[in-house]
């Protein structure tokens, strides 16, 4: 597994531009992750309404996998259902590996219905990194579940 | 440059890969790498003197417990204590610490008193006192740092005002290098009648240092951070201040009589031991101690401190490339923390670990530090007596293979 794989242009895009950084007007759901081992932290409110997800702000610093995860996340849940959001998470996870296999991928092409997130599939080589890119997944879990 | 590459012999885990890459270990300000002699010792132990100590009326017990106290002697006469007494086996720095905050501080601090700290500790010299201050109601204030890194003595004698019990320093960064001000810090406690208590983990393994020259009360030490091994470590006091003190962990080993209601302690330093104690890894320590001893110190300081300049030189030369630590090499240790353009540390860690090395990113346990350095994380190489330039030009070259992957030029 070489470094370019894992820091591939779209991942650097994403952390030098986080995309969906804009406070939300109404947000109805907020949660605070954070990784006390390094440090990253990611902090997300949702605008839910009528069972989708209508809006999403990210903040947060961080490595740039946790951020730039958080960022693609952003633009893959915005406007999707509760429940396309909910697959879209087991399917990020079963990719990184972690997931409980409820949203299981083609292994063949681990990441081919996840769009930009495809690029992350590198990080599943470098262990110690898979909980950065989780992170941003895991707060919006929580914030979901908290509305 | 003092040469002590032919140490690096000493130690069969600098010999492994890392990813296929020569292992470049810069991260002994967390842990130490451990030589034969240590390793072997803790062998040797368990194979042929092991048994419970201070019990045992038959030979294997009494040969162990002479190589607990043996240990015990040497440790104590590596920093400078004339008695060995004085000298408590811990499971490390942050054990010490707990237990002069518990058992000194909560018996001593009333409401109104303060703990005075410094804005460059590791939060295992925070916490603690956290907590007493807590119990007791004591307040808690702060020496800050300047703009070279170094705790500034500006107001001193009013943060150490008439009301401080205690005030606790680090002997060195663990994060900037920088040395802690101990002399002066704990001349102005004693001036008010304070107890001074020292983060010894970063001191005691890389210079010179004798706790009978120091003026101090408590000093606390890690023994995996001084070539020996995890779950060691020591607290030295005074002998007076140790009896003073109550212990904060009851248990076998550290009664002198049991009643149903009432118990009495073992002299010191026994009444802080409770339990059965890690022997095998007093032994391993007393094994790193004479191993230092054998290279001398002050070699291993010079050793340190000529590579600190050859690294800050090195590092200064990468684009992009922020220090933070103090410039002075006479007031600062082999520790260097930075930053490298928009690259976060985390990912300055895993690409130099992709080329075999080894350094530590985040906080370094030092987050109100890091909040004042106005930085959430930074890379941190640490040196000991087995690195080399090489090491050093290892990481400088891997930096700029960072810089490569993030598109800086």
């Amino acid at each position: 597994m070489s470094l370019e794989e894992l820091y591939r242009e779209v991942i650097l895009d994403h952390y030098r531009n986080p995309r969906r950084r804009d406070a939300l007007a109404a947000p109805t759901a907020h949660a605070e992750g954070h990784n006390p081992l390094c440090g990253d932290e990611i902090t997300i409110d949702v605008a839910v309404s009528d069972g989708t997800l209508t809006e999403i702000a990210v903040s947060g610093q961080g490595c740039s996998i946790s951020q730039a995860s958080a960022s693609m996340m952003a633009e893959a849940v915005t406007g999707k259902t509760l429940e396309e959001v909910d697959t879209l998470t087991g399917q990020f996870k079963s990719m990184m590996g972690i997931g409980d296999g409820a949203d299981p991928i083609d292994p063949e092409r681990p990441g081919a219905t996840l769009g930009d997130l495809e690029a992350l599939q590198g990080v599943k080589k470098f262990p110690v990194r898979i909980k950065c890119a989780d992170l941003g997944w895991t707060t919006l879990e929580e914030a979901l579940s908290s509305d | 440059m003092a040469d002590l590459r032919h140490l690096r012999q000493d130690f069969p885990i600098l010999d492994r890969t890392v990813n296929g890459k020569r292992l470049v270990y810069l991260d002994s300000a967390a842990t130490t790498q451990k030589p034969r002699s240590v390793i072997e010792a803790i062998d040797h132990y368990y194979r042929t003197s092991n048994a419970n100590v201070h019990r045992g009326a038959y030979t294997l017990s009494v040969e162990a417990t002479e190589a607990y106290e043996n240990a015990r002697a040497k440790v104590a006469d590596f920093i400078g204590a004339t008695d060995s007494d004085e000298l408590v086996f811990t499971r490390g720095t942050t054990t010490g610490i707990n237990f002069v905050a518990y058992g000194w501080g909560l018996n001593h601090l009333t409401e109104g008193d303060r703990i005075v700290l410094t804005g460059m500790e590791h939060h295992s010299n925070i916490v603690p006192w956290q907590l007493v201050a807590r119990h007791t109601g004591a307040e808690l204030a702060y020496l800050p740092i300047n703009e070279d890194y170094e705790v500034s003595l500006d107001d001193l004698d009013t943060v150490v005002n008439s009301r401080t019990k205690i005030v606790a320093l680090s002997g060195m960064s663990n994060v900037t290098g920088a040395f802690g001000p101990v002399a002066a810090v704990s001349a102005a406690a004693r001036s008010v009648g304070a107890i001074t208590v020292v983060d010894a983990a970063q001191a005691v393994p890389h210079a010179p240092l004798d706790v009978a020259l120091l003026g101090v009360d408590f000093l606390a030490f890690s023994g995996h951070k001084m070539l020996g091994p995890t779950g060691t470590g020591g607290l030295w006091g005074r002998r007076d201040r140790l009896e003073e003190m109550e212990p904060t962990e009851g248990g076998g080993e550290m009664i002198s009589d049991v009643g149903l209601y009432e118990s009495t302690w073992a002299p010191i330093p026994h009444k802080f031991e409770a339990g059965t104690p890690n022997i095998a890894g007093a032994v391993g320590l007393g094994a790193a101690v004479d191993y230092l001893s054998k290279v001398g110190m002050s070699e291993v300081r010079s050793h340190e401190r000529a590579l600190t300049k050859y690294g800050i030189e090195q590092l200064s030369a990468v684009p992009h490339l922020t220090i933070h630590g103090p410039a002075d090499l006479d007031n600062r240790g082999g520790v260097i923390s930075f930053q490298l353009a928009d690259v976060h540390p985390h990912d300055i860690a895993t690409i130099l670990d992709q080329e075999g090395v080894a350094v530590r990113a985040g906080h370094h346990c030092a987050k109100p530090l890091m909040r004042s350095l106005g930085v959430p994380a930074t890379a941190r190489a640490s040196f000991y007596l087995y690195n080399t330039p090489e090491d050093v030009d290892a990481l400088v070259a891997a930096l700029h293979h960072a810089l490569e992957l993030f598109g800086v030029s």
